[in-house]
């Protein structure tokens, strides 16, 4: 009972905070009407009597396979490199560490575009490393599967990076030392205590760079190119169809909204509030 | 440990109350450690020794360099110079996982993503021993510290006492030649301390490795240790039982710390001389022992009796001294004075009332010789 009054009487006398100030709100409201607006518009437009045959098209169904195992084998990658990347950036010492940190971010910041094309110079047929691959192994890999997990590894990694490096830096240290007192080597007190502690921060990472992946277009179709069936993927699908059938690029757009916000919500629920 | 006997002996090579000379010696089994380092403006410069069986106490005021100290015991700061020896095997170089040390740190922390069994098993896995024996041998430590039903627990679940224990299961899971506790107990709040401390000292006592604490409260040092040394400024100044220490400090943080008046000045006979060079020589103290050159003398704020006019028949030592505060202390008085020396005196409520003391009034302060303390300084 007496919780309960002075609850009541804490509501009370607590200073009423301050009306919302509209300079901020009104701004807010339109920000929010530009991002969601968009969506709504797919929503009305969409030609929902043809839906059903539409979406379970053989193009389409393709298309998306290719989306989501791409984007997948491509965060599984970034994640067997990237999260060793972002070890040595947050716990290792050595020269230029800096500069190899701005590095990993250029991808960040550059249009993918250009991306597509200086991984085409590189590992294109007579690219730099792309000729031996060739002359040595045989091996080419633009306008391939691999060359999309390429470009998509390539554009999204950095977000991973970035992620896990952060969650590192702002892991507690100390547990690593209680760790190596208790006899564990670094290889031990990585997999053992770091990895574990800082395991939201690595799904958050994936979760962005899994999103990341799926949406790159223009790598993948510098790098990889447009092939229905081995290299075009739903962005590229969707924008092939809306140069000859918008309804079709609408459907294909809601596919990939609809497919992209169940696996981040439930990743989301799994990793990133865990 | 559990299996082991309990004592190791204590006789050899025990640290002396003064700065200790070298106790390296053949077959030394214990800790002998020089440890120097420097960080920035910060320099570290002890030398330590503790025989096996035994446990010894880094005490000092925060940053003074104790918590350094015992990292670098552990390995976990370099040295500049120095070394640490222990069972008569250089350290000095050995990495932190190779080095047989095991640690309480300090909020314990226990790895918050395994269940105290898999705490206290990590280490005897990383050693090599085999997941089944690694569980049993953490099985048999939760047990025998009363934390048999808490072995699936995680560690958010524990009070910081059973916390601790598993910490502390945790570091002996490693069989270390020694042990290294930081800060043990100021994880816990004031109503479960006695009992824990008790408990540790318990637990302690059944290790016969080096046991080294570091705490800067003098009563986790007085009751869970063997010896104390004592660091200021990364130096250390005192070395001794608990019981020389509390009754011989030899700095004003340490006298602060065990409640005494510590003056330092040069005795002649039964008369100290206070001042350190003898320039500002306004008082004197009498003594009840002989003695020559420096020293210190220390008596308890008890031995005060405060007057206001000089009495009859009086104490060898009375000094006219000037009040300069009143504070409570316990169920007596504490009053601060000031005048040729300036020092504190315990007395009761009702004295106060009756002498009428008030912040600037003059009164004599009298102590009996047989009260003071007096050793070379």
């Amino acid at each position: 009972m007496t919780s309960l009054v002075t609850r009541s009487d804490r509501r009370a006398v607590r200073a009423r905070p301050g009306r919302v100030p509209w300079i901020l709100v009104v701004p807010a409201l339109v920000g929010l009407a530009f991002l969601v607006l968009p969506f709504v518009g797919l929503l009305v437009r969409a030609p929902w009597s043809t839906m059903g045959a539409r979406v379970t098209e053989p193009e389409v169904l393709t298309a998306l396979w290719l989306s989501l195992s791409t984007a997948t084998v491509a965060t599984l990658v970034s994640l067997l490199l990237g999260v060793p990347l972002a070890w040595m950036l947050a716990r290792t010492e050595f020269p230029g560490r800096r500069w190899v940190r701005a590095l990993v971010t250029v991808p960040l910041v550059i249009p993918p575009v250009v991306g597509g094309v200086a991984l085409l110079l590189v590992l294109g047929r007579n690219g730099l490393v792309g000729r031996y691959l060739d002359d040595w192994f045989g091996l080419t890999l633009p306008f391939t599967p691999a060359a999309v997990v390429i470009a998509q590894v390539f554009v999204a990694m950095p977000f991973l990076v970035i992620s896990v490096e952060g969650a590192l830096r702002g892991a507690d240290r100390r547990y690593e030392e209680a760790a190596a007192t208790l006899g564990a080597g670094r290889v031990t007190v990585f997999t053992r205590v770091t990895l574990p502690m800082v395991l939201p921060g690595i799904g958050a990472g994936a979760v962005l760079c899994w999103a990341r992946a799926l949406g790159e277009f223009g790598a993948t179709i510098t790098f990889a190119g447009n092939f229905p069936g081995t290299t075009q993927t739903m962005p590229l699908a969707v924008y092939m169809a809306m140069q000859r059938d918008p309804e079709a690029a609408i459907v294909l757009s809601l596919v990939l909204l609809l497919v992209s916000l169940a696996v981040l919500a439930t990743l989301r629920e799994r990793w990133v509030n865990a | 440990m559990v299996d082991r006997s309990a004592h190791g002996p204590q006789t050899d090579t025990a640290p002396t109350d003064a700065a200790p000379i070298d106790t390296v010696a053949d077959g030394h089994r214990g800790l002998d450690a020089d440890l120097r380092s420097t960080r920035g403006s910060f320099t570290l410069d002890v030398r330590l020794s503790c025989p096996p069986g035994s446990i010894l106490a880094l005490l000092g005021p925060n940053g003074a360099g104790k918590s350094s100290a015992l990292r670098a015991l552990a390995g976990l700061v370099p040295l500049t110079g120095g070394h640490v020896r222990l069972g008569g095997v250089d350290h000095t170089t050995t990495a932190v996982e190779h080095r047989p040390v095991g640690m309480v740190f300090q909020d314990y922390l226990l790895f918050p993503h395994l269940s105290a069994l898999d705490n206290v098993a990590f280490g005897p896995r990383c050693q090599g021993v085999g997941r089944a024996e690694a569980r049993e041998r953490a099985r048999a430590l939760l047990e025998h510290m009363d934390l048999a039903d808490h072995v699936a627990a995680r560690p958010r679940r524990l009070s910081g006492g059973q916390a601790q224990r598993v910490a502390l299961a945790r570091a002996l899971a490693v069989r270390p030649g020694m042990l290294l506790l930081d800060e043990p107990m100021a994880a816990l709040d004031a109503s479960t301390r006695v009992a824990v401390r008790s408990r540790l000292r318990h637990l302690l006592e059944e290790f016969d490795g080096v046991t080294v604490l570091v705490t800067h409260d003098p009563l986790d040092a007085m009751v869970l240790a063997d010896h104390i040394a004592v660091i200021e400024g990364g130096r250390l100044v005192q070395e001794g039982t608990p019981a020389e220490v509390a009754r011989r400090p030899r700095t004003t943080y340490v006298a602060r710390l065990v409640g005494l008046n510590l003056f330092r000045g040069r005795a002649h006979g039964d008369t100290v001389t206070l001042g350190e060079d003898g320039s500002d020589t306004t008082a004197t103290v009498a003594v009840r022992e002989a003695h020559h050159g420096p020293a210190l003398v220390a008596f308890p704020p008890r031995a005060v009796a405060l007057y206001r006019d000089h009495p009859h028949g009086s104490p060898r030592n009375m000094w006219r001294l000037r009040v300069e505060g009143v504070e409570r202390f316990g169920d007596q008085v504490r009053v601060h004075l000031e005048g040729p020396l300036s020092l504190v005196a315990d007395i009761t409520p009702a004295a106060l009332a009756e002498l009428g003391l008030a912040r600037g009034e003059e009164v004599w302060a009298g102590v009996k010789a047989a009260e003071v303390e007096c050793y070379p300084g």
